[in-house]
């Protein structure tokens, strides 16, 4: 009987309904956690893997040694790379492609490359219109790091005590 | 037999040997750079150093014999502290660029740092840099990588025999290199790759091409000359990249000459025929294999019903045994007897004397590769061996080496690289006849010569080699290239015989292309037709040529090149497309190289080998075979149907090696005619694929023709 007149005035008496307009009460006003993306962004860590590039020398010869430790690296045999030697004698690529739909955005290949090439950078919105524009070419590649160079070298060098 | 203890497990070993050589046949791992098992012991890299219990330091293992009751230690703590520390030293000059040099991915160096090196080095001072070499169009030098381990060095001076690369200076001054700036023109010197253990001498035609991991394995058999030397192919994707040697020791032991190492780059030349082509009114057509095989077929029926006897077909002595025995069954079920691979012989009279038949296989090594090792004198008649057949040039090399006396008689004195009494003479002919008078007389046979032997002059060189020759036990007779393409073919044979007879020498006639043993054992010859010499003379209203420039590959090019201009039809198979041809043929057919089919080879000792298909034939080229094959369903003829190489291998019945060459004796040599010169073919010269590989046409050896 007296389990059943409690079970009532629970029911009736709305306490759940009190209990959780309280927490609701209380998070209206405390400090707001959402971001309104795209309008506000999240901070990013000079580790951030997005999108990939290719970076240069300050003289602008591009880095890359065409090792192809990034390529057999890849767990998702996202790149490929043809070499060669070039007139000047130094061992370039003749072709690097990175499948973007294939990469898992890992890392390993920035992190395999011996002379910084390769890097991933702090840009991860980014969409394909036409088919077959997910694979980004080696001009696509060193065009997009031109572009981030002051972000990609603020990044390692924000990195380089910890490598 | 004594018995010793590595690391706690009991081996035996052969007195005298070394500590390095047991392990390696126990399967013990010991580090090493200068040791190699084929090169004298250097013992100067110190890479092998291990505990030998009782002696106050760490042994060489490569320079240590064992002795009995040894105890040996590569694990402790002594051993790999002496290998921590060489390996540190041996870094300290190496430029550590494995990012961009070609052996990276497959470094001894690399390998026995991760193994047995440290991970920081104590050293911060400036590393040495030393100037690379141009050492011609096969090697790539980087020297700042050597580690001063002085295989190449030995190579050159035990193996090569040229002292090409050597050290200079001392300790941190020592550098390897020509003595004087030139190219290094072995033609075996692509072996120094495999040997340098670090990037310092890499492959040139490859250089930054690939990388090791990416290239997967095809074995195969190199298709230049008669060796049979075993290759692997290493190919990215469908492109073969290199060609490395495959471990054989009965035929190629470890190495394999520049010839098929590098023949390789005329596969994917531009100058491979891209599909089938007819020629109508002039003007050359692209068409597919259906229509081509159907205008061949008619055209080849056409002409076989009725002039059999003016259809001729050639076949380059390098095809492998499956297309020779396809093509020969096919032109015979037609009813077409002309068939010869003897493209650059000049003197076919020797096939009156002794025709050839089923049962006789003229060119071929009566003996094994080893067995030449261990001849007592060897004569060449006719040969520049070394350029002609480098491996067995080698062998013969180490025949000297154990002591054999090593003759020859030549038209001219060749560079050979090691000691040997040269008979040169315009005349040579009459030195081989005054060689065999000498011995008819010493040993009673003087009523056997004819005049002309009984006439020529005798000198004292020739006497001395007469009188060697009867005295010693293991005596060879080898006739080489120039012998087989003089006009005195027949004579230098049947001389060569009475010498075998007489003094009871060994002969042999060395086959010179991968297949020239094979093309005899499947009867690719004129058994009842004519031979290439009589079809090019005589009128032929129709040839098929497999696998052959008629203007390059025939003993008389322009005889060759009016011969097929004059004829009604040609057809060519053949994997490389050339203006010549276009201006004679009627038809053109896509042929597969050696690396896109399947196939065997006979080498010179007769041994079979077969190998696979190592990549996808390029452009629209299709096996020999399997071509052969089609046509002769089109012929309608028996027994066309094979589905796989191995099969038609199966349907092979191959002659036995059976020369007899005593029957010539008493055939007599013939009066000889007036002398004419032949030349040597040069060594990039011999086939197709080594004409259109640009590397080895831009060595002095491919110029000096
Ligand atoms: S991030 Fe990872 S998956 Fe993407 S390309 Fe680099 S290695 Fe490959
Ligand atoms: S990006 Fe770096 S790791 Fe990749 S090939 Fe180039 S140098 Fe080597
Ligand atoms: S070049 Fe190579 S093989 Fe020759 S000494 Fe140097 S490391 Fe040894
Ligand atoms: S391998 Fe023994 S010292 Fe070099």
């Amino acid at each position: 009987m007296i389990a059943f007149l409690k079970h009532q005035v629970k029911s009736f008496g709305f306490t759940e309904l009190f209990k959780g307009l309280a927490v609701t009460g209380k998070y209206l006003f405390k400090s707001k956690i959402t971001v309104r993306y795209p309008e506000e962004k999240t901070p990013l860590s000079p580790r951030f893997r997005g999108k990939h590039a290719l970076r240069r020398y300050e003289n602008g010869e591009e880095r890359c040694i065409a090792c192809k430790l990034c390529e057999v690296v890849c767990p998702a045999n996202a790149i490929t790379i043809e070499s060669e030697e070039r007139k000047d004698g130094t061992r370039r690529t003749t072709q690097y492609d990175i499948d973007m739909f294939k990469c898992i955005y890992c890392g390993f290949c920035e992190e395999a490359c011996p002379v910084d090439a390769i890097v991933e950078t702090r840009v991860f919105e980014y969409e394909f219109h036409e088919r077959g524009s997910h694979i980004m070419t080696k001009e696509d590649l060193l065009a997009f790091g031109d572009e981030h160079e002051t972000q990609i070298a603020a990044d390692r060098a924000a990195d380089a005590k910890y490598r | 037999m004594v018995k010793i203890e590595i690391n706690g497990q009991v081996v035996e070993a052969k007195e005298g040997s070394m500590l390095i050589d047991v392990a390696d046949q126990a399967n013990i791992a010991i580090p090493r750079f200068c040791y190699h098992k084929k090169l004298s012991i250097a013992a100067n890299c110190r890479m092998c150093l291990v505990e030998v219990e009782g002696a106050p330091k760490a042994m060489p293992a490569c320079a240590t014999p064992v002795t009995d009751g040894m105890k040996v230690l590569t694990q402790s703590q002594k051993a790999k502290g002496a290998q921590k520390n060489v390996m540190e030293f041996l870094l300290i000059n190496h430029p550590l660029d494995c990012p961009i040099c070609d052996q990276g991915g497959e470094c001894e160096l690399q390998d026995v740092a991760l193994e047995y090196g440290d991970d920081v080095s104590h050293f911060n001072e400036g590393k040495r840099v030393v100037a690379d070499k141009d050492i011609g169009s096969l090697i790539q030098t980087d020297m700042t990588r050597c580690i001063h381990c002085t295989r190449c060095v030995r190579f050159g001076q035990e193996v090569a025999g040229m002292m090409e690369l050597g050290a200079t200076g001392r300790s941190e001054w020592m550098e390897i290199g020509t003595y004087i700036e030139k190219s290094v023109s072995s033609e075996m010197s692509g072996n120094m790759i495999d040997l340098c253990p670090v990037g310092a001498l890499t492959s040139k035609p490859f250089r930054y091409s690939a990388r090791p991991w990416e290239l997967q394995s095809h074995p195969t058999i190199a298709p230049h000359d008669s060796i049979g030397s075993n290759i692997v192919i290493h190919a990215k994707g469908n492109e073969v990249k290199r060609v490395v040697p495959a471990e054989n020791e009965s035929v190629n032991e470890v190495w394999i000459s520049d010839r098929d190492r590098f023949s390789y780059e005329a596969i994917h030349s531009e100058d491979r025929l891209q599909t089938p082509m007819i020629k109508n009114k002039g003007q050359w057509q692209d068409v597919d294999w259906e229509t081509a095989l159907a205008f061949v077929a008619d055209k080849l029926k056409a002409y076989a019903e009725t002039f059999p006897d003016q259809v001729g077909v050639l076949a380059a002595p390098n095809a492998t045994l499956e297309e020779l025995h396809l093509l020969q069954k096919m032109a015979r079920g037609l009813g077409i007897e002309n068939l010869d691979h003897r493209l650059r012989q000049s003197d076919f009279r020797l096939d009156a004397v002794q025709p050839h038949s089923e049962k006789a296989v003229q060119p071929h090594l009566n003996l094994s590769f080893d067995g030449l090792e261990n001849q007592d004198l060897v004569l060449l008649v006719g040969s520049w061996l070394r350029k002609e057949i480098p491996l067995l040039n080698h062998r013969l090399r180490k025949a000297g080496q154990k002591g054999a006396g090593i003759w020859a008689i030549n038209p001219e004195t060749f560079d050979f690289n090691y000691d040997m009494t040269q008979i040169a003479s315009d005349q040579w002919l009459l030195k081989l006849a005054g060689l065999v008078k000498t011995v008819a007389e010493k040993t009673g046979h003087q009523s056997d010569l004819p005049q002309w032997v009984a006439q020529s002059e005798v000198d004292t060189e020739v006497e001395t080699l007469a009188q060697q020759m009867i005295e010693a036990e293991n005596v060879s007779v080898m006739l080489g290239q120039i012998a087989q393409t003089d006009a005195h073919y027949t004579e230098l044979v049947q001389l060569s015989a009475c010498l075998e007879a007489w003094t009871g020498a060994n002969l042999s006639i060395v086959p010179l292309s991968a297949n020239t043993v094979g093309a005899q054992q499947v009867g690719f010859l004129p058994l009842k037709g004519k031979n290439a010499e009589q079809m090019l003379s005589s009128r032929t209203r129709m040839y098929l040529n497999f696998g052959l420039e008629p203007e390059k590959d025939l003993a008389d090019g322009q005889l060759a090149l009016n011969a097929m201009r004059q004829a009604e039809f040609v057809v060519n198979m053949t994997a490389f497309d050339s203006e010549t041809q276009r201006d004679y043929a009627d038809v053109l057919l896509p042929i597969s190289t050696f690396a896109e089919t399947a196939g065997s080879f006979v080498n010179a000792m007769g041994r079979l080998q077969s190998f696979k298909m190592a990549i996808e034939p390029v452009n629209d080229a299709k096996p020999g075979w399997k071509v052969f094959r089609v046509l002769g369903n089109l012929l309608g003829l028996d027994g066309f149907d094979q589905t796989n190489a191995a099969q038609v291998r199966s349907d092979i019945a191959l002659t036995p090696l059976s020369p007899d060459f005593q029957s010539l004796e008493a055939a007599k040599a013939p009066e000889q005619s007036a002398i004419v010169t032949t030349e040597q073919i040069n060594i990039y010269a011999v086939d197709a694929m080594v004409r259109r590989s640009p590397s080895l046409q831009a060595t002095p050896d491919a110029k000096s023709a």
